[in-house]
């Protein structure tokens, strides 16, 4: 298969550790991309024509079909490209337990940051302690379905799982400096070792945007003012039913 | 095949459960049904589901899978018979992306529609219809099922929501799944709700909307 580089185009956003995901799976498995960076306050015609669904990145376009939502782009681009190195085992049972804890991290820790952004004071202390919850139950959960063979850097190369939690590290580290202290070491070990551990791995760290610029970021997006996109976020979010 | 195990924890009523045993009829394959009390899990559930204590879950030789979803997708790699996901990856990447659209935004405007009465009800139901619009542009025309010819992953993950729909329709009076505006849409429940294999696992029309009234008495404030 050729690899020209206009035939795999990635529509992201430099900031989106979603899109940095599918970045860093392109690069593994060796596939030239041609990288379109979207402004997300000023969606352009060729992100809403080819997400009109969501309206949102990363989307990968590949011989000018459109695949949106970063985990179904990761397992297409492991399907299509199904050369070395895999992103996920062969074992279903292994494949089972990836996407079930791929999909906790994106449904439940990730959007826990959401409340955060949006609370203040005593509430917000709060929704640490429920993030900080759900970063314990990850734990656990990866301790007992992969009893000592953490699918974490596991022999040293990047899998699926270290994709998603991976290029989340920066976000995190970003998002804990600058908005809110979501780490307690003493709380979250093992979380905070993984993390750390993917942050330096030479493939994500060249492929993550530095921190502090993040940080940066961080604050012009989620301190007062709000742009558009976000005070509608933080709308949604304040009339959504709280648990 | 012999020396298999596959035992499956369920509800009766739980619409995620109900995609689970499609699946596995769909493949043929034995299991024992294990009928969870969701008011009383059983130690087995909170054994096998830790996490979120929920069903379905499936246990394939004392191996337990959480989350609809993931099991049916386990299911189809387990056993290669009449696949579900289709072949191709482009192919399987849409009927992935259907799935989760269905789960993350049809899903959502549907309870909210349950939930609501008076305007907020008519504006959540709107939104839904808005929704299952879009969903509709996941069938091609000309076929009969969203998996083209026989029944696959989005209709089995889907089907439920049709069911769901029905029964919300009528205790809600509000419409959903509208003939005029998603005429394929329409089309494909009633087709989809028909096939033998597929309406034998269906719990009885009025039991559900028996047992869905009773969440409604919940719902309601006990003062205005």
């Amino acid at each position: 298969m050729e690899g020209k580089e206009s035939e795999v185009v990635l529509i992201g956003t430099w900031a989106s550790a979603f899109c940095k995901r599918v970045e860093l799976a392109l690069k593994l498995k060796g596939i030239p991309y041609e990288f379109v960076e979207e402004d997300l306050e000023n969606k352009s015609e060729l992100l809403l024509r080819n997400n009109p669904v969501h309206r949102k990145v990363p989307v990968l376009l590949h011989k000018g079909k459109a695949i949106p939502e970063s985990l179904v782009i990761l397992e297409y681009i492991d399907e299509y490209w199904t050369k070395a190195p895999r992103l996920l085992p062969d074992d279903p049972y292994q494949r089972a337990k990836i996407r079930f804890w791929a999909n906790y991290h994106d449904e439940k820790i990730a959007q826990a940051i959401t409340p955060i952004i949006f609370s203040e004071g005593k509430e917000r202390e709060k929704v640490i302690e429920d993030f900080q919850q759900l970063l314990k139950v990850f734990e656990e959960g990866i301790e007992r379905d992969f009893q000592g063979k953490s699918p974490f850097l596991h022999g040293g190369n990047l899998g699926f799982l270290d994709l998603v939690v991976g290029t989340y590290a920066c976000n995190y580290q970003a998002f804990h400096d600058s908005i809110a202290v979501v780490f307690e070491t003493e709380k979250n070990p093992q979380f905070f070792s993984w993390l750390m551990a993917l942050k330096d791995h030479p493939r994500i760290k060249e492929t993550l945007p530095p921190s502090d610029k993040l940080a940066t970021k961080y604050k012009e997006l989620f301190l007062p003012p709000y742009s558009k996109r976000i005070a509608t976020i933080r709308e949604r979010y304040l009339q959504s039913p709280k648990a | 095949m012999a020396g298999e195990c596959v035992q499956f924890l369920g509800f009766w009523a739980s619409p995620s459960a109900l995609r689970v045993v499609w699946a596995l009829k769909l493949k043929g394959i034995d299991y024992e049904h294990i009928e969870e009390d969701l008011l009383n899990k059983s130690p087995l559930l909170l054994k096998y589901n830790p996490v979120h204590k929920k069903v379905p879950v499936l246990v394939h030789n004392g191996k337990p899978v959480a989350e609809s979803l993931i099991i049916v997708e386990y299911i189809d790699e387990v056993w290669k018979q009449n696949p579900l996901l289709p072949q191709d990856p482009y192919e399987r990447a849409k009927a992935r992306f259907w799935v989760k659209f269905a789960d993350e935004k049809v899903v959502p405007d549907m309870v909210s529609t349950f939930m609501k009465t008076g305007e907020e009800k008519e504006k959540a139901a709107k939104a839904a219809r808005e929704c299952l619009k879009t969903l509709e542009s996941g069938l091609e025309e000309g076929k009969q099922f969203f998996g083209g010819e026989a029944i696959g992953f989005v209709d089995i993950a889907v089907g439920w929501i049709g069911i769901w729909a029905r029964i919300v329709e009528k205790l809600k009076d509000v419409s959903l799944v509208d003939e005029e505006t998603m005429p394929l849409l329409h089309a494909w429940l009633q087709n989809f709700l028909e096939v033998p294999i597929i309406k034998e696992c269906i719990p009885p029309w009025d039991k559900l909307l028996q047992h869905n009234k009773g969440y409604l008495v919940k719902l309601t404030p006990d003062s205005t």
